[in-house]
C-alpha cells in the first residue's frame, strides 16, 4: 500500500463540516429556474453577482485590455513570459489605488508593500506560514468564516483559538473575550502569535467599530503579537456607520514609526468587491520588510496569471469606472439586503443589523426545538432537504450560541430570492401550525391528566403510564 | 561506614577552574570534606553545586546573538562572496529586529537573499538585461529555460480568435458570469478535457490521458509542492537523480520540510541513473533513519536535456515497487523534443504493462511546451484516487484564473493550430540549438547528447582553473561579470562532476548567437592562457 502523508489523510481540511456538506447537497440538486425549479437554492455561497453588467459594459468598451493590447500595441509576448513574483507594476499600482478609494482615500498604500497571491485563500495561508511556527496559535473572534479552519491550519499546522463573542452585544469583541482567549491558549500550551479578524465581518456582515479596532490595537501592542485584518469585504459596505480600516486607526494614533506598525497586516481580494472569484486575485499588504520579502517568494506557489493582471490593471486604472462601480455596487447591495431582511421579517425572522457583506446573520433561535446545537442541526437539515435552501449553520462558523444562520443574498436573481423567501415562509407557517397543534394536544393531555388527578383515580393514572 | 573517596579527577573535572593553582585550592578542601563525616554526600554535592553555578553563570553571560551589521554592498563585481555569506541582507532595514515576534523561522530562511548561483545569476540579469539596441552591453540571459521562438504564432491565434474564446460567447453576447463566478478550484471540466486531449497528442502519442485524473494548478511549481505535501511528511525524503533543476530545492523543501537526497549520475552514463546508484542512495538514507517516500525524475531531463530510455523507466518501476515508494515524473518538457529519439511518457509505460499504477504521478504544464509561463498553468496527473482526492482539496491555494482557462480551452482544442505550432516550434528550436552548438564547438566546448529541452549541457571543464566546484564557480563568475552572459553552473544543479554548465538558447535569436559565442571566446582565451 502506497501510504499517503499524514496531512493528506487527516481531517484538518475540515471538508466534513456542514458548511461543505450543504454545498455538496446543493450540487446534487441545484435549483434552476427552468430546468430544475424544485431544486435547492444556493444561499450558502458569498458571491457578488449583482454588478456583472457593469464589468461587462466596461469590457465591451475596452476590448484592448482583454486583447493583450496597450495603446493599440500588442504586448502579448511580454505578458506570455511574465512570471515575476513581484507582480506587474501597473497592476499593483492600480490595485493599491483602488484599495485607497474603497477606504474613502483616508489612507494610501505603497505598492512595494503589496504581495499578490492567487486569491485571499492563498494570501491568508501564506501569511500564516510567514508569521507562525507549526503548533503556534492565532486568535479569531467567533463566529468566523468556516474556510479558515482549512486555510489557516492545514498545511501550516497553526492552531486557531476562538475569541467568544455573543449576541448580548451584537457579537462585538470585548476586552474580556480577548483576555479569555489568550488565557485559554496559554492553558493549552499554545504560543499566541497574533489575532486575525475579518472586517467587515463574515458571517456577521457588520463593520468593526472604532472602539473595537482601538481595543485590538492596544491588545496586540501589549501582548507583542501580530494583527491580520482580512478586509476582503471592504468594498461591500452599503450603509452607515461606514468602513474604518485598521490602517486608518494606525494613522490616527500616529503609529507610523512604532513597533506596532510592522505587526499589522491586511489581506485583500477582488473576489467579493468586484465579484471576480474565478480570476484568483488576492493580496497581502504589510509594512514589515521581512514579511513582504518572504511572502513575495512564497507567492511563487500562487502567482496571478499575467493575462488577468493586465486586464485588471487597465480596468482599475479607469478612475471613472472604479468610482461609478463602487457606488453603484453599494447601491445594489443595499437594495438586495433590504429585500432579504423584509422577506425574513414576513416569516417572523429577524437578523443582526448589518451594513456590509453579501449575507445576513439570521436569528432562528425561536425555531429551535431546544437551545442546543443538535436542534440547530435538526433545523438546518430540514431547511436544506425539505425547504430546499442551502444556508450555513452557525455551528459551522463556530458560533457560541445555537440558532444563528448565514444567508447569502447577492448570488442569485431577485426572483430566486423571492422564491426562497416564499419557501421559507411556507416552512415557518407550517412549523407554527404543527407547534400549535402540538401545543393543543399537549394541553389536552394535560387537562386529561389533571381531570384524572382530580378524581384521584391513582390506578388509572398508573395504568395510563 | 567506610567513606569512599570520590576520585580527585572527577572532582577536578567538574568545576573546570582556570589555573592548576586554583584547582588545588578547590580540591584540597573537598578532599577534606569527603574524608570527614557525611563526606561522601557533601563531597559530591559541592562539585555538583559548583558545576551548576558555573553553567548558570555561563548562561547569563552568554554573548548576545551577533547583530547582523548590514554588509556594505560589494563594490567589486564578483558574486562569489554572496555565495558564502550567511547574514541576511534583509536585516538592512533601519527598523532592525525589535523583538522575537517578527516572523516565523521558515519565513526568515525564505526571506534571506538567494545563495544559489542559479538565482543570483537570474537576479543579476534583471538588473542589467541585454537588449540588442537599447543595452548592447547588458547581460545576455542563458539561465532561464524558456522559449520565445513561437510566441508570434500564439499571438496571431489570439488576435484572430479572442473575443469568442475569452468571454465564452456561446450566446453571442459578452457574458462575464461564465468566467467570473466560482468554478471548481481544481480546474473547469472543459479545461480538464482540453488539457487531457492536448497531453494525449503532445506527450502521450498512442496513450490518451483521462480528464478525471487531472488537477490543474497555477503552474508546475505549486503542482510539485502540492503533490509533495500529499506523499510525504516533514522529515521524509525524495531521491532525485543529479544533476537536477535548482528550483526543486526551493519548491519541494521550503514549506514541506522534505529532504532531497541526490542520486549521483555520471557523464559516462550520459547522466542516466543506474539501479546501483538508486539502491545505494536508498540504503544510505535508511541507515540515517530517513524514510524515503518517492523518487523524483525529470523526463526529458533538466538540465541535461536527454530522454530516459524505456528500459530505464522499467528499472525505475521495479525499484519503486521493491522499495514501496512513489514515482513523480516531471514531464514538463515532454513536448519540447527536437532530436531523433522518441519521448516515452510514464503514461505510455503504464498503459502497456501490467503494473501497479497507484504509485505513479506525472507533473506537466504549459510554461515550456507552449511558452506561456506567465499564464500559470500546471497539471498533476495521478492514477491514485486517494492522492487525487487529497491534492484536489489543496488546489484551492493555487488555482488557475478562469479568464486564462477560457482562452486556453479554445486554444488547446484547436487541433489544427496546435499541430502547426508544434511542427514550427520543433523546427525553430532545432535551428537555434544547432547554431548554438556549432558556435560552442568552434570554441572547443562540446555538449552532452541532448534531444529535448530548451537548453544544452555544456562541458567547460577545460576552461576551469581547478577541477573542483571552486574552479567551476570562478569560471561562472567570469562568465557572468566579465563576459556578461548568465549560465547555470553544474554545482547549482548538484552535479558531481565539475565544469558542466546549462546554457538556455531558446530565448535567443540567430543574431544573438555570434555575440554570445564571441563573449565566451574572450573569457575562454583568458582561461586557456592561465592554465
Amino acid at each position: 500500500m502506497k501510504l499517503l502523508s499524514r496531512k493528506a489523510t487527516c481531517n484538518s481540511h475540515g471538508q466534513g463540516s456542514s458548511y461543505f456538506l450543504g454545498w455538496q447537497e446543493y450540487e446534487k440538486n441545484p435549483y434552476d429556474e427552468v430546468k430544475n425549479p424544485k431544486g435547492i437554492i444556493q444561499m450558502g455561497l458569498a458571491e457578488n453577482q449583482l454588478s456583472f453588467v457593469l464589468l461587462e459594459s466596461w469590457l465591451a468598451e475596452n476590448p484592448d485590455a482583454a486583447g493583450f493590447k496597450r495603446d493599440g500595441q500588442s504586448i502579448f509576448r511580454e505578458l506570455a513570459l511574465f512570471q515575476d513574483y513581484h507582480g506587474l507594476p501597473a497592476f499593483k499600482q492600480a490595485l493599491v489605488e483602488f484599495m485607497s478609494e474603497v477606504r474613502g482615500n483616508k489612507v494610501t498604500f505603497d505598492p512595494s508593500n503589496l504581495v499578490l497571491a492567487a486569491g485571499a485563500t492563498s494570501a491568508n495561508e501564506t501569511l500564516m506560514f510567514c508569521l507562525a511556527e507549526p503548533g503556534e496559535a492565532f486568535l479569531l473572534p467567533t463566529p468566523y468564516y468556516p474556510g479558515f479552519d482549512r486555510d489557516l491550519k492545514w498545511r501550516t499546522e497553526v492552531e486557531i483559538v476562538p475569541i467568544q463573542c455573543t449576541s448580548s452585544n451584537s457579537f462585538q469583541i470585548t476586552e474580556t473575550a480577548l483576555e479569555d482567549a489568550y488565557q485559554l491558549a496559554q492553558k493549552r500550551n499554545l504560543k499566541v502569535k497574533g489575532v486575525l479578524v475579518t472586517n467587515p465581518s463574515n458571517p456577521l456582515g457588520t463593520t468593526m467599530t472604532r472602539a473595537e479596532l482601538k481595543l485590538l490595537l492596544n491588545f496586540i501592542s501589549v501582548k507583542n503579537i501580530h494583527l491580520i485584518s482580512d478586509e476582503i469585504y471592504s468594498g461591500t459596505v452599503f450603509s452607515s456607520p461606514g468602513f474604518i480600516s485598521i490602517m486608518e486607526i494606525l494613522k490616527e494614533s500616529n503609529c507610523e514609526n512604532t513597533e506596532v506598525w510592522n505587526r499589522v497586516h491586511i489581506v485583500y481580494s477582488l473576489s467579493k468587491d468586484l465579484g471576480l472569484p474565478g480570476f484568483r486575485v488576492g493580496a497581502i499588504y504589510s509594512n514589515d520588510d521581512m514579511v513582504v520579502a518572504a511572502a513575495t517568494k512564497m507567492s511563487s506557489f500562487g502567482l496571478v496569471s499575467s493575462q488577468t493582471q493586465y486586464l485588471l490593471s487597465a480596468m482599475l486604472s479607469d478612475k471613472q469606472f472604479t468610482k461609478n462601480y463602487i457606488s453603484e455596487n453599494q447601491k445594489r447591495l443595499k437594495q438586495r439586503h433590504k429585500k432579504l431582511v423584509s422577506g425574513l421579517e414576513k416569516s417572523g425572522i429577524s437578523c443582526l443589523k448589518s451594513n456590509a457583506g453579501l449575507f445576513c446573520w439570521v436569528d432562528m433561535r425561536h425555531l429551535l426545538s431546544s437551545k442546543t446545537f443538535e436542534a440547530e442541526m435538526e433545523l438546518w437539515k430540514k431547511i436544506v432537504y425539505d425547504v430546499k435552501l442551502n444556508i450555513s449553520p452557525g455551528s459551522s462558523c463556530h458560533c457560541s450560541e445555537p440558532g444563528w444562520f448565514r444567508v447569502c443574498f447577492a448570488n442569485m436573481s431577485e426572483e430566486t430570492l423571492k422564491l426562497s423567501m416564499q419557501r421559507l415562509k411556507a416552512f415557518v407557517d407550517s412549523a407554527a401550525t404543527t407547534n400549535q397543534s402540538n401545543k393543543i394536544s399537549r394541553r389536552k393531555s394535560l387537562i386529561k391528566w389533571v381531570f384524572r388527578l382530580s378524581f384521584d383515580d391513582r390506578e388509572t393514572i398508573h395504568g395510563d403510564r | 561506614m567506610t567513606v569512599t573517596r570520590t576520585s580527585p579527577t572527577a572532582e577536578s573535572e567538574r568545576p573546570k577552574p582556570t589555573t592548576p593553582a586554583t584547582a588545588m585550592r578547590l580540591i584540597v578542601p573537598l578532599q577534606g570534606v569527603v574524608q570527614g563525616r557525611g563526606g561522601l554526600i557533601l563531597g559530591s554535592l559541592i562539585p555538583c553545586a559548583l558545576f551548576y553555578f558555573l553553567q548558570f553563570y555561563l548562561k547569563r553571560h552568554r554573548s548576545p546573538n551577533p547583530s547582523s551589521d548590514p554588509p556594505s554592498p560589494s563594490t567589486s563585481s564578483s558574486n562569489l562572496a554572496e555565495l558564502t555569506r550567511t547574514s541576511s541582507r534583509s536585516n538592512l532595514s533601519s527598523r532592525g529586529s525589535f523583538g522575537p515576534v517578527r516572523v516565523s523561522s521558515r519565513a526568515s530562511s525564505i526571506a534571506k537573499p538567494d545563495d544559489s548561483a542559479y538565482y543570483i545569476g537570474l537576479n543579476k540579469v534583471q538588473e542589467d538585461p541585454y537588449h540588442r539596441t537599447n543595452n548592447p552591453g547588458g547581460i545576455i540571459q542563458l539561465g532561464l529555460s524558456e522559449s520565445s521562438l513561437c510566441l508570434d504564432l500564439i499571438e496571431k491565434w489570439v488576435s484572430e480568435n479572442l473575443t469568442d474564446s475569452i468571454l465564452g460567447t456561446d450566446s453571442g453576447d459578452l457574458s462575464i458570469s461564465g468566467i467570473a463566478a466560482y468554478k471548481p478550484l481544481d480546474g473547469m471540466t472543459e479545461m480538464k478535457v482540453a488539457m487531457a486531449s492536448f497531453m494525449s497528442r503532445v506527450i502521450g502519442k498512442a496513450v490518451s490521458f483521462d480528464p478525471s485524473q487531472i488537477l490543474l494548478t497555477a503552474g508546475a511549481t505549486p503542482a510539485i509542492e502540492i503533490l509533495s505535501f500529499c506523499l510525504a511528511d516533514h522529515g521524509n525524503a525524495f531521491l532525485v537523480p543529479t544533476p537536477y533543476y535548482p528550483g526543486f530545492d526551493r519548491d519541494i523543501r521550503w514549506r514541506t520540510g522534505i529532504e532531497l537526497i541526490p542520486v549521483h549520475c555520471r557523464s559516462t552514463d550520459n547522466f542516466i541513473f543506474s539501479k546501483t546508484a538508486l539502491d545505494q542512495a536508498f540504503n544510505q538514507a535508511r541507515k540515517r533513519g530517513v524514510k524515503v517516500r518517492a523518487i523524483l525524475i525529470c523526463n526529458p531531463a533538466n538540465p541535461v536535456g536527454n530522454i530516459l530510455p524505456r528500459e530505464t523507466l522499467y528499472d525505475l518501476l521495479d525499484f519503486a515497487r521493491e522499495k514501496n515508494i512513489h514515482i513523480i515524473s516531471d514531464e514538463i518538457y515532454g513536448g519540447s523534443i527536437f532530436g531523433s529519439d522518441e519521448f516515452v511518457s510514464m503514461a505510455e509505460i503504464l498503459d502497456s504493462e501490467e503494473v501497479d499504477k497507484n504509485r505513479v504521478h506525472i507533473i506537466y504544464g504549459l510554461s515550456k511546451d507552449l511558452s506561456l509561463p506567465g499564464f500559470r498553468v500546471g497539471v498533476i496527473y495521478s492514477y491514485n484516487d486517494s492522492v487525487l482526492s487529497a491534492a484536489k482539496k489543496l488546489t484551492r491555494f493555487s488555482s488557475v484564473s478562469t479568464l486564462t482557462q477560457r482562452l486556453l480551452i479554445s486554444m488547446l482544442s484547436d487541433t489544427r493550430f496546435i499541430q502547426e505550432y508544434f511542427e514550427t516550434n520543433k523546427r525553430r528550436v532545432k535551428e537555434i540549438r544547432d547554431s548554438f552548438l556549432a558556435g560552442l564547438k568552434q570554441l572547443g566546448i562540446r555538449c552532452s547528447e541532448n534531444n529535448a529541452g530548451l537548453y544544452c549541457w555544456a562541458d567547460m571543464s577545460a576552461l576551469i582553473p581547478s577541477y573542483s566546484e571552486k574552479g567551476e564557480l570562478e569560471l561562472w563568475d567570469k562568465l557572468l561579470n566579465i563576459a556578461k552572459i548568465n549560465v547555470t553552473p553544474g554545482s547549482a544543479c548538484h552535479c558531481i562532476e565539475p565544469g558542466w554548465f546549462r546554457c538556455c538558447f531558446a530565448s535567443l535569436s540567430q543574431e544573438d548567437i555570434p555575440v554570445v559565442i564571441e563573449r565566451i571566446r574572450k573569457v575562454a582565451e583568458t582561461c586557456k592562457s592561465l592554465s
